[in-house]
């Protein structure tokens, strides 16, 4: 259809209610996104009228130890939250996927749980489980101390890498394994040389999925994190329940940046693993 | 497809022990502790007596934070019914779209998704001050300023912006199912498009727009960071109330049964939809026998 057709009765998308509309709702979630990203190039203080540009903000940013830290925990937690997640999530989905088992409803239901609970449950679930069932120790080398996070974070991840990976188990040819186990491989082997591969995208994507969870989450890490162990979003938390300064704009567009890249690249595998599969 | 699971214990074994072993000890554990607080006393500092009380639940019901629940509820409730009202023209819009016009109006709902909480309760704060832009166009003609930032008011605004594609992506993925043919005949037969839409797609989507709902509904009901950065005094929801029992008022045993009742709510709420979307594919295989 092009655009010069005339609108036929089921254009809606073409119509100019509707178009206003979009565009209207778009406004309302870009204006903010986009202002926040360009007052954070602003030369000056006051963050309301535009000054010249500048990237002063960024440099002061650099130079934040105590955001730099927390920048560096932020990175470290997600990636170990991501292996152990991916890992944790393929074994849920293989398991529920191949095995006819009791209690599996309950497995099921329990590792589904962690996607609907609400976020403040679970993190005052963790601040008594590591303050009083398994007290982490305060003052372990990095980053060690960042353990009780981690846990935390996977806790909450690999449940979501489990339905990525269920949803791509669910198109694997099992005449495949068993031509393998014909073959004369193990049943771990075949496991490994013909399932995984088939499931690989699934397992990057769930990946990616993990990493932007865990470097995305305030809440829980809130009610984990401790005085030394202050994630990127804690951080910013406090400073803007502070005040709302350039600075914070700077920090906000970076972690921005990072979660629409990560998400893009997972969402593009994820789209080309599609296609490839048709 | 499936194979029982004592034909290949190990196997089986190696795959379960992990996972299994994970979410009992990090997930059940801590949240049962939890459950077992919001029947105890508290002792000291962090101390907690599990005396089977039921005291903690009796002062859930205490005017005070039962009027807390109720707010919870309406800013809930009013957050879904914008969003519905908002998110369903651009879901029907993104419907009827060309396959591009449809990628475009999905990645335009999406990205803001993507990017995290904070950043964009933050980028409302700044909208919204008293020195912020809106206020900026009302003085250009002559009004205000008013005070919007913490107020009932942002909350909503803020948890209609957080939950908007927790609503347009199930509503875009009903409409997308529906028999075009059907709006077809009754635009054939007359209707206009408001009538056609509210006595055609609106009952065929029904299923699909509560479904909606709950999506909507019960993220925005546990909301923490919305009405604590965007609201005032006023506007606290069951989650702040939960954060101050265990991080300032440390009375574990309250926050522990305020934290169940939220998630009996959560529960409750997804139960009704499961049930719902049961009795629907129970009346859609006898209609099909």
């Amino acid at each position: 259809m092009s655009g010069k057709n005339p609108i036929g009765p089921l254009d809606y998308a073409r119509r100019w209610p509707l178009r206003l509309w979009v565009g209207a709702v778009i406004l309302f979630l870009y204006v903010p996104l986009a202002s926040l990203v360009a007052f954070s190039f602003n030369d000056s203080r006051r963050t309301i009228r535009w000054e010249g540009f500048t990237l002063d903000w960024y440099g002061t940013l650099a130079n934040d130890d105590a955001l730099i830290a927390a920048f560096t925990n932020s990175l470290t937690i997600a990636f170990l939250s991501m292996i152990v997640s991916v890992v944790l999530g393929a074994l849920t989905a293989i398991a529920l996927w191949r095995f006819r088992f009791p209690g599996k409803g309950l497995f099921d239901g329990a590792v589904t749980l962690p996607i609907v609970v609400p976020e403040i449950c679970m993190g005052v679930g963790m601040l008594v489980f590591f303050g009083q069932i398994m007290p982490w120790p305060r003052d372990l080398v990095w980053p060690f101390d960042l353990g009780a996070i981690v846990i935390a974070h996977i806790t909450f991840s690999f449940p979501f890498v489990a339905v990525v990976v269920r949803a791509r188990l669910a198109s694997f040819n099992r005449e495949m394994e068993e031509a393998a186990r014909d073959l004369g491989a193990s049943e771990l082997r075949a496991l490994w040389d013909v399932l995984v591969p088939h499931v690989r995208p699934a397992l990057i994507s769930g990946a990616l999925l993990a990493f932007t969870l865990s470097l995305d989450d305030f809440v829980i890490t809130f009610f984990t994190s401790g005085p030394n162990t202050v994630t990127f979003p804690v951080k910013i938390y406090s400073m803007v329940r502070f005040s709302v300064t350039p600075e914070v704009n700077a920090a906000s567009t970076v972690l921005m940046g990072i979660t629409i890249a990560l998400t893009a690249i997972g969402m593009k595998l994820q789209g080309s693993a599609m296609t490839q599969s048709h | 497809m499936m194979s029982t699971w004592d034909r290949s214990k190990g196997s089986f074994l190696a795959v379960i022990a992990a996972p299994a072993l994970w979410i009992v000890l990090f997930f059940v554990v801590p949240l049962s502790v939890i459950w077992a607080y919001s029947f105890g006393r508290t002792l000291g500092l962090t101390e907690v007596a599990v005396t089977g009380t039921l005291a903690n639940y009796a002062r859930v019901f205490d005017p005070v934070y039962l009027m807390i629940f109720g707010k919870s509820l309406v800013f809930a409730g009013l957050t879904t019914a914008v969003c519905l009202l908002v998110g369903f023209p651009y879901a029907l819009a993104m419907t009827f779209a060309s396959d591009r016009g449809k990628i475009l109006l999905l990645l335009g709902i999406m990205l803001p998704f993507w990017t995290n909480l904070l950043v964009r309760t933050y980028a409302l704060m700044a909208v919204m001050r008293t020195e912020g832009y809106i206020n900026d166009v009302f003085g250009l003609v002559g009004l205000g300023p008013f005070e919007m930032l913490h107020t009932n008011f942002a909350v909503i605004v803020g948890l209609v912006y957080v939950h908007l594609p927790f609503i347009v992506l199930p509503l875009y993925s009903t409409l997308d199912r529906m028999d075009r043919s059907l709006i077809e005949a009754s635009l054939d037969l007359g209707a206009g498009h408001i009538t056609t839409m509210l006595k055609v797609v609106i009952p065929i989507a029904k299923p699909g727009i509560l479904s909606a709902i709950m999506l909507t509904f019960i993220p925005a009901l546990g909301s923490y960071l919305t009405p604590d950065l965007l609201g005032g005094p006023d506007s606290q929801m069951i989650a702040s109330v939960i954060e101050r029992q265990f991080k300032r008022a440390n009375d574990w045993p309250f926050g522990a049964a305020l934290s169940f009742m939220l998630m009996y709510l959560t529960l409750l709420a997804m139960g009704l939809r499961a049930l719902y979307e049961r009795r629907q594919s129970g009346a859609r295989t006898a209609g099909e026998a």
